[in-house]
Order: C-alpha cells, then sequence, then structure tokens
C-alpha cells in the first residue's frame, strides 16, 4: 500500500482532465499570490528599503534583476528535471512541463540580461562587458531559444519531446558554469552574496525585498507554467479532434517527407 | 570495430571524390579569411591582433559547412537504419561519423593554414600554436556538430536549426582555442581546450546516440 500510493499520485494527473481540474485550482492561487508578493517586494524595494551607500537609488534595479538571473537557471534546471523524468518514465505531462517552461525561462533571462545592462550602464560605465557570468548568461538565453526551435521544427509531440530533451539535457552543462563562473574566473560581476557559507552578506532591510521578489517570481513561474500547460494540452485537443473530424483534410495538408 | 573503420573510411574516401566537398571546405575557409581580411583592412598592427581569432572563426564555419549531411544522405537512402542496426550502441557511430568528419574538414584546414595565416598577417612564430591549438580544438567542433546533425537529421531546412543549436556549445572551445593561440600564452587555456575536447568525446556519443535511436523511432 505504501509503495503503491505516489505511484497513484503521478498516474493520476497524467490524466489531461484530472491535470485540468488540479491546474483550475492551482493557476488563480499562485497567480494572485505572486502579484501580492511581487507587489510586496516592489513596495519594499523600491520605496521602504534605504539606497546603498555606494550605487545610491540603482541598487534597487537589483531587487528585480537577481530574481530574475535565478529563476533563468531555476527554469533551466526544472526543464532538464522534466526532460529526464520525460525521458525516463515517459510521463506525459513532463514532456508539457518541459515545453511549457522554456518560453518562461527565456523570458526571466531576457529580464535579468536587459536590468543587468540598465544597472551596469550608471554603476560600471558600461552597458555589456565580455567576461564569464555575462556571456554565459547570453549563451543561456541562445540555448532557450534554440530548444523552442527544436519544438517547433517536429510535428509529432513525442519524437520532439525526446529530439528537445537530448538538446536540453545537453545544454544544462550551461547552468554550473553560469553558477561558477564569478568564482573561476576574474569577473567584473560580484560573486554570490545571498546563499553562502557565513551567511548573506548583505543587510536585513536589502535582504527582505529580494527574497520578497523571489518568492514572487517562484509564484509567477508556476502560475504561468499552468497556463501554458494547459494551453499546450487544449492545443493537442483540438489537433486529435480535428485530425479524427476530418481525416482527408489533414492527409492532404502534410506533405510527405 | 572494423565494422567501424569502413564506415570512416566510406565518409574520407567520398568526401575526397570529385564534388565530395573536402576540397570545398578549404576554398571557403579561405574565401572567409580573405573577406575578414578585406572587412579589417590592410594595416600590419591591426591584423597580427585580429588574424588568430579570424582564422578561429572561419575554420569553425567551414567546419559547419558539410554537417548536416553527416547523417542526412544516408538517412535518405535507409543506410543508416542498417547502420545503427549493425553497430552495438549509436554512440559508436556518431564517434565513427565525427572522426571521418575531423579528418575530412580540420585536416586539409590545417594543411592549408599555415599559408593563409602568413597571408592574414600571423608572425611565423605565432603560427605553430595557432596550429596547435586547431589540432587540439577542432575534433570538440567535429563532435559537437555530431550530436546537432543527429538531433536534426530527419528535418527540412536541418541546416540552420542545427547552426542555432549548437552555436552556444562552440563558445568554450573558440574562447580557449583563440587564447591558446596567442603566442607566450600560458598552458592554462590549452589544458582548459584539451579538456573541452575530451568532455565532448564522452558527451557526443551519449547525446547524439540518443537522438539518432528517437529520431529513427
Amino acid at each position: 500500500m505504501m509503495t503503491s500510493k505516489p505511484a497513484s499520485f503521478w498516474t493520476r494527473y497524467a490524466n489531461p482532465t484530472a491535470f485540468q481540474r488540479l491546474s483550475n485550482q492551482i493557476a488563480p492561487l499562485a497567480g494572485g499570490a505572486a502579484i501580492a508578493f511581487i507587489a510586496l517586494g516592489l513596495w519594499f524595494g523600491l520605496v521602504a528599503s534605504p539606497a546603498d551607500y555606494q550605487q545610491g537609488d540603482t541598487v534597487r534595479i537589483m531587487y528585480v534583476h537577481v530574481p530574475a538571473a535565478w529563476m533563468a537557471m531555476a527554469c533551466y534546471t526544472s526543464m532538464a528535471i522534466a526532460s529526464v523524468a520525460g525521458f525516463v518514465w515517459k510521463h506525459p505531462l513532463a514532456d508539457v512541463a518541459a515545453k511549457s517552461t522554456a518560453p518562461i525561462g527565456a523570458t526571466f533571462t531576457a529580464l535579468a540580461l536587459v536590468t543587468g545592462a540598465l544597472w551596469g550602464q550608471p554603476t560600471w560605465g558600461t552597458w555589456w562587458v565580455w567576461d564569464a557570468r555575462l556571456t554565459s548568461v547570453l549563451v543561456l538565453f541562445f540555448m532557450y531559444l534554440g530548444y523552442m526551435a527544436l519544438w517547433s521544427a517536429i510535428d509529432e509531440p513525442t519524437r520532439a519531446a525526446r529530439i528537445a530533451a537530448v538538446a536540453c539535457l545537453v545544454g544544462f552543462i550551461n547552468v554550473p558554469i553560469i553558477k561558477f563562473s564569478v568564482d573561476w574566473w576574474n569577473s567584473l560581476h560580484q560573486p554570490a552574496s545571498v546563499i553562502r557559507a557565513n551567511g548573506p552578506s548583505i543587510d536585513g532591510s536589502m535582504l527582505r525585498p529580494l527574497l520578497l521578489m523571489a518568492f514572487g517570481y517562484t509564484l509567477a513561474y508556476v502560475w504561468l507554467l499552468f497556463v501554458n500547460m494547459s494551453a499546450e494540452l487544449a492545443e493537442r485537443r483540438a489537433a486529435r479532434l480535428l485530425a479524427g473530424a476530418r481525416p482527408t483534410a489533414t492527409l492532404v495538408a502534410e506533405p510527405a517527407e | 570495430m572494423r565494422g567501424l573503420s569502413a564506415i570512416i573510411a566510406r565518409d574520407v574516401s567520398l568526401a575526397f571524390r570529385a564534388g565530395g566537398g573536402a576540397a570545398q571546405t578549404v576554398i571557403f575557409y579561405a574565401l572567409v579569411i580573405l573577406i575578414f581580411v578585406l572587412g579589417v583592412g590592410p594595416d600590419p598592427a591591426v591584423l597580427s591582433r585580429v588574424a588568430a581569432p579570424v582564422l578561429w572563426t572561419a575554420a569553425l564555419l567551414a567546419s559547419l559547412l558539410s554537417l548536416d549531411r553527416m547523417f542526412q544522405s544516408d538517412f535518405e537512402d535507409g543506410s543508416l537504419e542498417m547502420l545503427v542496426q549493425r553497430t552495438p550502441t549509436p554512440g559508436l557511430l556518431v564517434l565513427a561519423k565525427a572522426l571521418a568528419h575531423w579528418l575530412t574538414t580540420a585536416g586539409p584546414l590545417l594543411l592549408a593554414t599555415p599559408l593563409l595565416a602568413i597571408i592574414a598577417g600571423i608572425e611565423p612564430a605565432a603560427v605553430p600554436p595557432l596550429m596547435l591549438s586547431l589540432l587540439v580544438g577542432t575534433p570538440a567542433l567535429s563532435l559537437t556538430g555530431a550530436i546537432g546533425a543527429a538531433l536534426t537529421f530527419p528535418l527540412r531546412r536541418a541546416n540552420v536549426l542545427m547552426t542555432i543549436l549548437i552555436g552556444p556549445l562552440f563558445a568554450p572551445t573558440v574562447i580557449f582555442g583563440v587564447a591558446a593561440a596567442t603566442p607566450g600564452a600560458d598552458a592554462a587555456p590549452m589544458l582548459f581546450l584539451g579538456a573541452a575536447t575530451l568532455s565532448t568525446v564522452v558527451i557526443a556519443p551519449l547525446a547524439g546516440g540518443a537522438a539518432i535511436r528517437f529520431n529513427l523511432q
């Protein structure tokens, strides 16, 4: 009995209708909480926190930038985990989750790159430097784009999922490189200051908005993920219904490879 | 093992036959260098600074040329499925194909490099480190390229998609390759370049083999 319990949990939500019910409950909750956390984080970040003694008010960009960069890596990691799950256990929703994560992760990566450039101009005196951290995050952005291009190039969903999973896992090498780039190479980008062996090196008044934003972003990811996955499942159902209703039409529409 | 050497020998002899592409790769390599040099201008001080990166970039672009055909032509005439059935694991096939690709692209490129390097304004003393960095780094280009080719061979217009997928993965090889080509550089970039190449020796058969299996299902 004990062993069959987790299996039933996983298999229950392999049914798209059951998943749709779960999604309909979780998505609005996560969305509401995300908006609340981000609003609170922005209030603390933009109004109720001190300006940095060196950076001045520019430091407030960090409350948008740092959690976005965390999410850029976290989304790719989730994509890799979902790819492995789709690969090993052939769970149909794992493939959908991996595919649905990519545009969200790409958006967080773009947000991190843009806010980083906006912060770099007044602080470093340049929009962009080709150092290890910035370059590896840019590479991450291109990997998201390549992953999405691969999905859209293959018509058949199961094969697309397997092929995209291989590409995703090869690209995962980049994630630890991003994480440790500031330690391995002499970089203009500062090293980690929140998750450190001796505790965070930033003041509580600045840590509070940072963590609130990070929670908000994570909840926003959950929200958008469920919305994306529902849309993907609905799209596939529509494609199946369409193929069933007009079998000859699809035969004509798809040229022989 | 004999089967694998037969695959390599077949691909190499196909590439060196008339219209096989090995000669075209070298011509393309020379043309890219020519265009870069024309774009940069004839100032010797600037040229000697940018020539090694230009040669590396040209070698990378030239090795992309024949990648999309690595599995595609065999897939189209049906021989790929037979090859996969007859090799113990598709990973070995990827290694053999990548090695044949390296022999037929990097080989001719390396032979042409000393002459083109001098024309492009590289000091004669800087040619050996450049040659060594190309020798150590180009296998990674062929092996990484084999992953991209294995992912995309059944697709129409595979070429552009493959380039988008493997382009980011070329970053470490180009960075360390150019650093190692600089005369008087310490050993670190060359060691990192070697490490990048060796890691692709492990990753390419695993990822490429899986991709071939999924694409043939």
